[in-house]
């Protein structure tokens, strides 16, 4: 029973990774309807930025984080001005290979920058809290916490903000936002920088409790495409639960089925629910 | 193309040009290898430009194909001990039924959700290999694999008989891909790539299309996994991962995505471009990456692409005012531009 607990706390902490991670990705879909594979690469940015900041310059742990948030969303900005704004028009394969030369480089410039051996990431919450007889450390109650703050902000800002509204008329219909005033190339400027900031944010949390190296975001990257495939492509609700239903089905599937293939539940399930369902769980239907 | 460069001349001095490349270096075993090496690959990118130029599908699984290959002549020859020919022939056979289990299912999704699936699946069959160590062997790596067997008089144990093996594959690949392309299939292949729905409107069967077009593409990814094996003679379990997949797309995209000789220019100058720059081994993407999305946003159709439309340009300026490629703007136009594309793209060839 204690395991099992245990197990599904791990399980949040995960999913919360997972869910900051989606919301990013299902953001920029919702907008721009690519696929974003450089995603992952803003992760790993976001960590290293982080990391950085906090040896070489002696930031505190948060000043680190919001410095990485504003780096890794300029990058993400720059992403887009330079990438896929040029790219709007083209056919969709187009985009999804320059996302691929974008993660190509980003990766090589990190190994090139920072070295390809995997670094740990010091926390001021390395204590150890004890709630309702569960031990646990400080930096992954810290995740969950800072994971639903993050989330409840983001929420607010969409939904009762004039800025917010117009990400969403956006992604709802592009012409249509457009005709009514809304600036598109600002929107999709703005939601460039959340979510790489979003990236950066789980980077950053996560890393003290896993590692920092080049290759760090692929695995999260491909599960993230999963997440927002289970709860459907540019729904923000759906990017939340999908991260917790992996997160949770990922630390129970390590404990009770084999720790080794744990990292291939998620992509069974990816192939289960395209096999059964090619457009993805709860989409809108039509082409 | 102008008439020193007509087709009739060109592909017999490329062949000839190829023939007599071991005896141009002089028998230099280094140049003979990676040669050899490249035109492996040319096998798996045609498999690659078969799928995701011609009919629009990016496969992102395509590095897993190319070790299954790899790993069936392995497997047969080192553990089953099977004679190496037919090994070889049931690698492809292994390769293709899989293919066709798989494009079953990838390719009732479409656009993003394809390459998403083939994305998972090739992690999937990267995972499965180096897991499954009774098998694979693991990360280890199966060692010892024979070079294909004699045929006849014809011995196969130096890097001289492996070149001219897989320039003959290489230019029957070629010469299949040739038939394909300027066939009704090909043409059809372009019609499901321009507007799946306008294709299923006008009665092509987009499903059986697709799924021959996968399954011919997992075909070349097999021979060229099959033919790595016997070449390289050890094989681990990084063929089958991601990377390898963008290696191939790389030297599809330089070379130009839906072209015939695209394939041969790409993979031969990033082949060799990375040679040189040894040194660069691990930050080599620091060039390729940035390299590989200039070219989507400015020459979408590679080298081949821009030096084609080059030559339609300065022809086209003797008889018409100007037929630049025009800016696309709706959908509609864009539809149009693109078959233009893709009608300048069967002529060149």
């Amino acid at each position: 029973m204690e395991i099992l607990i245990q197990q599904l706390f791990n399980g949040l902490t995960i999913g919360s990774v997972y869910a900051l991670v989606a919301l990013g990705l299902t953001l920029v879909y919702g907008i721009l309807h690519i696929p974003n594979f450089a995603h992952g690469a803003l992760y790993m940015m976001g960590g290293y930025v982080t990391l950085t900041m906090m040896t070489k310059f002696g930031l505190h742990y948060w000043i680190a984080i919001f410095v990485s948030i504003i780096v890794v969303g300029l990058i993400g900005v720059l992403m887009e001005r330079l990438v896929f704004h040029p790219l709007r028009e083209a056919p969709p394969i187009h985009d999804k290979i320059a996302a691929i030369g974008i993660l190509l480089f980003l990766e090589a410039f990190a190994q090139k920058f920072w070295g390809a051996d995997y670094q740990s990431m010091p926390t001021p919450y390395e204590s150890v809290v004890k709630i309702f007889g569960l031990t646990i450390t400080m930096q992954r109650l810290l995740i969950v916490i800072a994971a639903i703050v993050v989330m409840v902000l983001l929420y607010l800002f969409l939904k009762k903000t004039y800025t917010g509204a117009t990400i969403i008329a956006m992604s709802q219909n592009r012409e249509g936002a457009n005709l009514v005033g809304v600036n598109t190339n600002k929107v999709a400027m703005l939601t460039f920088m959340i979510s790489g900031g979003l990236a950066a944010i789980a980077s950053s949390l996560s890393a003290p409790i896993n590692l920092v190296f080049p290759g760090m975001g692929q695995l999260v990257i491909l599960k993230a495409f999963v997440i927002i495939i289970l709860g459907g492509m540019g729904s923000i609700p759906g990017a939340i639960v999908g991260g917790y239903i992996l997160g949770f089905s990922e630390s129970l599937g390590a404990t009770y089925i084999s720790n080794d293939y744990k990292d291939i539940i998620a992509f069974i399930l990816l192939v289960i629910i395209l096999t059964v369902k090619p457009t993805g769980l709860f989409s809108k239907g039509g082409h | 193309m102008s008439t020193i460069l007509n087709k009739k001349i060109v592909i017999p001095v490329l062949v000839l040009l190829a023939v007599f490349f071991p005896f141009m270096t002089q028998n230099n075993t280094y140049i003979i290898h990676v040669m050899t090496l490249s035109f492996i690959w040319m096998i798996g990118v045609y498999g690659l430009n078969l799928l995701a130029g011609y009919t629009g599908y990016l496969s992102l699984a395509h590095a897993g194909f190319f070790a299954i290959g790899a790993y069936s002549l392995g497997i047969l020859t080192v553990k089953a001990q099977m004679n190496f020919w037919l090994a070889f022939l049931l690698a492809l056979v292994i390769t293709s039924v899989l293919g066709l289990i798989v494009g079953v299912i990838a390719l009732r999704t479409k656009e993003h959700f394809f390459a998403i699936y083939t994305l998972c699946l090739g992690y999937i069959l990267y995972l499965v290999i180096d897991k499954w160590e009774s098998l694979t062997e693991g990360v280890r790596g199966l060692i010892g694999i024979p070079a294909p067997a004699n045929i006849g008089p014809i011995k196969f144990d130096n890097e001289l008989s492996n070149y001219y093996l897989v320039l003959v594959f290489l230019l029957l690949v070629v010469l299949v891909m040739y038939r394909i392309i300027h066939s009704l299939s090909g043409r059809t292949y372009i019609a499901i790539r321009n507007s799946e729905d306008l294709a299923q409107t006008i009665g092509i069967s987009t499903m059986k299309n697709k799924l021959t077009v996968f399954v011919l593409s997992t075909f070349f990814a097999g021979l060229s996994g099959a033919l790595y094996a016997s070449f390289v003679r050890f094989i681990g379990p990084d063929i089958g991962a991601i990377p390898i997949t963008f290696d191939l797309l790389t030297y599809l995209l330089v070379g130009g995505i839906g072209t015939l000789s695209g394939p041969i220019v790409g993979t031969l100058l990033i082949v060799w471009l990375s040679q040189f720059l040894q040194d660069l081994q691990d930050q080599r993407m620091l060039i390729f990456g940035p390299v590989l999305t200039l070219l989507v946003i400015f020459y979408p159709r590679g080298i081949v692409g821009g030096v084609s439309s080059l030559f339609h340009m300065i022809k086209s300026k003797g008889s018409q005012k100007s037929t630049t490629v025009p800016k696309a703007r709706t959908a509609k136009e864009m539809v149009i531009e693109k078959n233009t594309i893709s009608d300048k793209q069967v002529k060149e060839g």
